[in-house]
């Protein structure tokens, strides 16, 4: 299994979140939800600007065999998305927690933060999934 | 031999193994109140002799009639061989087969169905089509909507067939999703430029422009495609294939061509049979792609780099995205499809811009024909393709009923959808109408129009027993 960063938190649905030091918040998929999805062939972003809501579906990861919906970890304002996933999808399959990032948001509820899962919390939920 | 592969044999055999008293313990789950029951309107099953003289008194109930009705359905001449390749055996099936793949001919088929109606249309993709004009103008009316993302509402021009805007609405209405009417300009009968004036277009998802309208007449498109886009919405252009091999494709319309591209394929080589099935074509320019609902073969190479085809882009339909899928239709009209494409490869882009010229040279002639009459008049004054309507000073139903009698269905009255444009019919000549079918439909209607205005109903009697 591929290592789980330590410096952000998860969702049950397989998004992270990381805390930058300005306050807003990026967002993407986990290396083990990229690996269940097989190869990225198409990723729907969430427009800047739109306003987001928590549990609310924001994005959409398409592969080879599965469209997947991608959820919004935190509520808040999307401030900017990585528009390099239009031309090349395959980037969140080469680095999903770096150049793979999808979008950022400036959260409007901070405390959500502290609801996320933490790393070893989410690897424990993997293994037990996979088991 | 049964043709239903569950016989009683076999269903029991197969409750037995996995241990059901019979085929309604299957279903217990399902509260009894909540069961339909017996298909009480369904008849008893028939025998094939029966079903066959059943069906063929049914077909003799349309009659042989001179024809000259459109509206939405085109008699077109049919060359022999397109049914004749259709109805072999590799090709007869409505469905595409649930192992696509494995049929690499019918899939080559309708690739080579999709690349004509995007040379039509002049637009970058089409699906594999839907099941008819109607139902695929609402589903453009959703994807417009998907691909606009901010609103809910549609302008739909009073010139889109009536038939066609019910559909519509009944397949939208309960999704949140606004039809607003746009009236027509009573001179002209297209789009009025000072209805689309108060319009803010903010609001709007996009704009429906039927080319040529259901009265037949051409749309100003590049001014109302430019409007639109201008004003942030898509345009869904409504198009009549055989038009477009003389109009300008609907993918160079205005300055950026229009967004969605759908019609009814009927006239290109399906024939009229009592109303269907016919089929449904569906375009779009490349980038809303994956918001167009429907199957899609695509071109491309197995691991020996030879050509193949296959389904593409299958995460958009229902198996894959399940509620959220572009449709809940993801089938096509298989069968219609392969004798479109036949059609379209047998005429060639000359055959069909000789068999809409001819269309429309034969609708000339009858309109100037009928207008000569007396008591007849032209309703509109703009261009039109193979369709006109027209005036009468008589009862239009009255004067059908009359042409029926004489065995020419004389065209389809206006007057439930468009009651403020009095008594007219809508005619139409295709290709197969004749110089002679023309006069012929002439001469009874001025028999019949002079007679109604020189010797009105009260007075048949008295004249009837007047010497000559």
């Amino acid at each position: 299994m591929s290592e789980i960063p330590h410096d952000l938190k998860y969702t049950k649905s397989h998004e992270w979140v990381r805390k930058n030091s300005d306050g807003s918040m990026t967002i993407g998929i986990s290396a083990h939800a990229q690996e269940l999805m097989g190869d990225m062939v198409y990723i729907e972003l969430p427009e800047a600007g739109a306003e987001l809501e928590a549990g609310n579906d924001c994005a959409v990861v398409e592969s080879v065999k599965a469209a997947s919906d991608v959820y919004a970890p935190v509520s808040g304002e999307v401030l900017e998305v990585n528009e390099a996933l239009n031309d090349n999808p395959e980037i969140v399959n080469k680095d999903p927690y770096g150049d793979g990032w999808m979008f950022r948001i400036q959260p409007s509820e901070e405390e959500q933060w502290e609801e996320l899962i933490d790393a070893d919390d989410y690897e424990a939920m993997i293994a037990s999934e996979e088991s | 031999m049964p043709f239903i592969p569950h016989t009683e044999s076999e269903i029991k055999e197969m409750l037995a193994i996995i241990g059901a008293s019979s085929v309604d313990a299957l279903f217990d789950e399902i509260p009894a109140a909540l069961r339909a029951g017996d298909l009480t309107k369904v008849p008893p099953a028939l025998n094939e002799m029966e079903i066959s003289r059943l069906m063929h008194k049914r077909a003799e109930l349309d009659g042989r009639y001179l024809n000259f009705i459109g509206a939405g359905a085109y008699e077109h001449h049919i060359p022999a061989a397109i049914w004749e390749i259709t109805t072999r055996g590799e090709f007869y099936s409505a469905y595409t087969p649930y192992q696509a793949e494995a049929s690499q001919g019918t899939l080559q088929l309708i690739y080579e169905y999709q690349s004509m109606i995007t040379a039509l249309t002049g637009m970058d993709a089409a699906n594999a089509s839907l099941y008819d004009g109607a139902s695929a103008l609402a589903e453009a009316v959703l994807m417009a909507v998907r691909v606009h993302k901010k609103s809910q509402k549609i302008l739909m021009p009073r010139t889109v067939h009536p038939v066609y805007r019910q559909v519509v609405h009944a397949l939208v209405k309960n999704q949140d999703i606004e039809l607003v009417e746009v009236d027509y300009d009573r001179q002209g009968g297209h789009v009025a430029a000072d209805a689309l004036k108060n319009i803010s277009g903010k609001d709007f998802a996009a704009l429906v422009v039927p080319q040529p309208n259901f009265f037949g007449v051409l749309e100003d498109v590049d001014a109302l495609t430019s409007w639109a886009h201008e004003q942030g919405m898509l345009v869904i252009a409504l198009v009549n294939p055989m038009s477009l091999a003389l109009l300008t494709a609907p993918g160079q319309w205005g300055n950026n061509g229009a967004d969605i591209v759908i019609g009814e394929g009927q006239s290109m080589g399906v024939p009229l049979s009592s109303g269907g099935p016919y089929f449904g074509f569906m375009c779009c320019k490349q980038q809303h792609i994956r918001q167009m609902p429907g199957r899609i073969v695509g071109k491309t190479v197995d691991l020996d780099g030879k050509t193949g085809f296959t389904l593409t882009l299958q995460a958009r339909e229902q198996h894959i995205r399940r509620s959220k899928a572009t449709s809940n239709i993801c089938t096509n009209q298989g069968l219609m499809v392969t004798a479109a494409t036949i059609y379209m490869a047998l005429m060639g882009p000359q055959g069909l811009k000789q068999t809409a010229a001819a269309s429309h040279a034969n609708t000339r002639q009858l309109l100037k024909r009928l207008t000569d009459i007396n008591g007849i008049e032209s309703v509109f004054n703009r261009p039109y393709f193979h369709e006109a309507p027209i005036k009468l000073d008589s009862r239009a139903t009255d004067v059908l009923r009359a042409l029926e009698a004489q065995g020419i269905v004389g065209g389809y009255s206006l007057s439930e959808h468009y009651p403020e444009l009095g008594e007219s019919i809508l005619v139409c000549a295709t290709e197969t109408k004749t110089a002679k079918d023309i006069e012929q439909y002439a001469f009874h209607m001025e028999r019949i129009i002079s007679k109604r205005r020189l010797d009105p109903p009260c007075a048949v009697k008295v004249s009837n027993t007047t010497p000559v």
